[in-house]
């Protein structure tokens, strides 16, 4: 006889099987919730916004008449500081995790650095906004400036790039190490052979994350001096400016309907702009992955 | 009767992970463009000691070597030893195929272009193809991916990728554990042609192996008190048909390990 009981066993696959039931519908309207909030938002935001986009929209400036406020100055700006922030928190991050990962590996130096960078990476945004504003509006005398925007996010994202290379570094199998040293590669020969191509597409998703949040941060560069009516384009590093985020944030925070809409359309600019530089990066990482794939 | 001659020569060769030691004491001479092989139970240290010989022990921070080992009568462990210039003449190849994840052409001529080679490519790339009995059938997709290859196609390439920077000595760290038994007598046939030009080392837990290709052999052991000794060395024939030491004999006829 077996060891449970018939009628036991019964029991419990009646139980197990409404679990089982039960748990699935749990998971599926999580999705639903989820995907439900994103929807509303969309839709509330087309709603509002979409009449608002033609091209003088997209190639004004900001005025005091809400019909004719545009969006110019706030694009130029955010792909600016964007592209710099990228640039910094890229070289910076890729930079860094190797040398964690494959110079200093295992010392007790590169473990309390690692925790320390993850940690850095829950520092709320503004802090990053109150040490730009010093270290460089100020000490470094870069002024109020695209420069300055572009380092400020930079840093603010560098942890996101690190963290994520630093995985990308350790994921490379250690047996293409050892292959290539054991022809006779240098340490250098390794990193750049071996590990930056075999890590790249994991440091690319490091990238997306950090670029989308630099995308949307505001409150690090109010803090540190971003304008919010900027009626002119970047000419240099060092002009003033505006992003998208502040110029959504001054909109809104106006009483009239007009502002209203175009703050929602300045949104709809804000995601397309997000979706096409996510798309690139996707495509740039999917192109690294499958070319060797056996 | 004629002197030996010998290209790898260790004397006195231990090995420490940290505090522990894993290779004790080994003496051991490796005789020119013959096959050694190293024999001995799960962590004897055989793997260890093959890593000596070409240095890839540094590349494990806290490992430790004490001793000489000697390559053509130079200490490979002395200061004025650059470790990538010894694991350029002594290649070596591994347990689980490792082609880098690259075209089969660029695989082979990875170690000739870190090195600074300077000649005609192609024909290097024919060449150790040819040598790793590879070159029919990959002749024609030089420019197909090398992960595209079956296990045993991989093993060859992995060879072939050593065999292109010239090197004197092969190390083989178990170089068929992952393969099927037809692609393991194709890398077996491989080694005896290769040890005409080639002194080969190689460590296997198959006896057998260790028997058919083999001119010597190594055995290795691991006690309570000790791991990693040279519990007895000599001409394969002798030892797998009339070792001397007991030890030896329990192992070899399959009451351990």
């Amino acid at each position: 006889m077996a060891v449970i009981s018939r009628s036991d066993f019964e029991r419990v696959r009646g139980r197990r099987r409404w679990m089982g039931r039960a748990f699935h519908a749990l998971c599926l309207l999580s999705v639903a919730i989820a995907l439900g909030m994103l929807a509303v938002l969309l839709v509330y935001l087309l709603v509002q916004g979409v009449t608002r986009i033609d091209w003088s929209f997209l190639t004004s400036f900001p005025s005091r008449h809400p019909e004719q406020a545009g969006i110019k100055a706030a694009i130029v700006g955010s792909v600016y500081v964007v592209i710099i922030a990228g640039v910094v928190a890229f070289t910076l991050g890729v930079a860094s995790a190797l040398y964690l990962e494959e110079y200093a590996a295992r010392s007790k130096f590169a473990r309390i650095a690692k925790i320390n960078i993850a940690n850095l990476a829950g520092v709320p945004s503004i802090v990053y906004g109150i040490l730009g504003l010093e270290i460089f509006v100020r000490t470094m005398g870069l002024g109020k400036s695209v420069l300055a925007g572009g380092f400020t996010l930079g840093l603010l994202v560098l942890p996101i790039i690190i963290v994520a290379a630093s995985e990308a570094i350790r994921a490379v199998p250690p047996s293409l190490r050892e292959g290539a040293y054991a022809l006779g590669a240098t340490r250098w020969q390794v990193v750049w052979n071996m590990v930056i191509p075999q890590a790249f597409p994991g440091i690319m998703t490091g990238v997306i994350l950090a670029v989308s949040r630099a995308m949307g941060e505001t409150a690090p560069l109010i803090a540190m001096g971003a304008l919010t009516f900027v009626p002119f384009t970047p000419t240099s590093p060092l002009s003033r400016f505006t992003v998208l985020p502040i110029q959504i944030f001054n909109w809104t925070s106006r009483p009239q309907q007009g502002f209203q809409e175009a703050a929602a359309a300045g949104i709809i600019v804000l995601l397309v702009i997000l979706l096409f530089m996510n798309a690139g990066a996707v495509i740039l990482r999917s192109r690294f992955q499958n070319k060797w794939e056996g | 009767m004629q002197e030996m001659d010998y290209i790898l020569q260790t004397r006195g060769l231990s090995v420490y992970y940290d505090t522990k030691k894993v290779v004790t004491d080994v003496n051991l001479d490796v005789a020119r463009n013959r096959i050694t092989a190293i024999i001995g139970p799960s962590g004897c240290g055989k793997s260890t000691l093959l890593r000596c010989f070409n240095r890839m022990n540094d590349l494990i921070p806290t490992a430790r070597v004490e001793g000489q080992v000697l390559f053509d009568g130079r200490d490979l462990y002395g200061p004025d030893i650059d470790p990538t210039e010894i694991r350029y003449l002594i290649g070596m190849v591994f347990q689980r195929p490792n082609p880098f994840p690259k075209s089969i052409y660029d695989n082979v001529a990875f170690g000739p272009r870190i090195n600074g080679f300077k000649g005609d490519m192609e024909e290097v790339v024919e060449r150790s193809l040819r040598r790793a009995a590879l070159w029919d059938e990959v002749k024609d997709r030089l420019k197909a991916s090398a992960l595209a290859l079956s296990g045993g196609q991989q093993q060859r390439l992995c060879i072939a990728r050593a065999l292109a920077v010239e090197p004197s000595v092969i190390l083989m760290d178990e170089p068929c554990s992952a393969l099927d038994p037809i692609a393991t007598l194709a890398i077996e046939e491989l080694m005896r042609e290769l040890s005409e030009d080639y002194s080969i080392i190689i460590v296997t837990h198959n006896m057998q192996q260790a028997a058919r290709v083999s001119n010597y052999t190594a055995f290795l052991m691991v006690e309570e008190s000790r791991v990693g000794f040279l519990v007895e060395f000599g001409e394969s024939r002798r030892i797998f048909t009339n070792p001397v030491d007991e030890r030896t004999e329990a192992y070899i006829t399959g009451r351990f390990g």
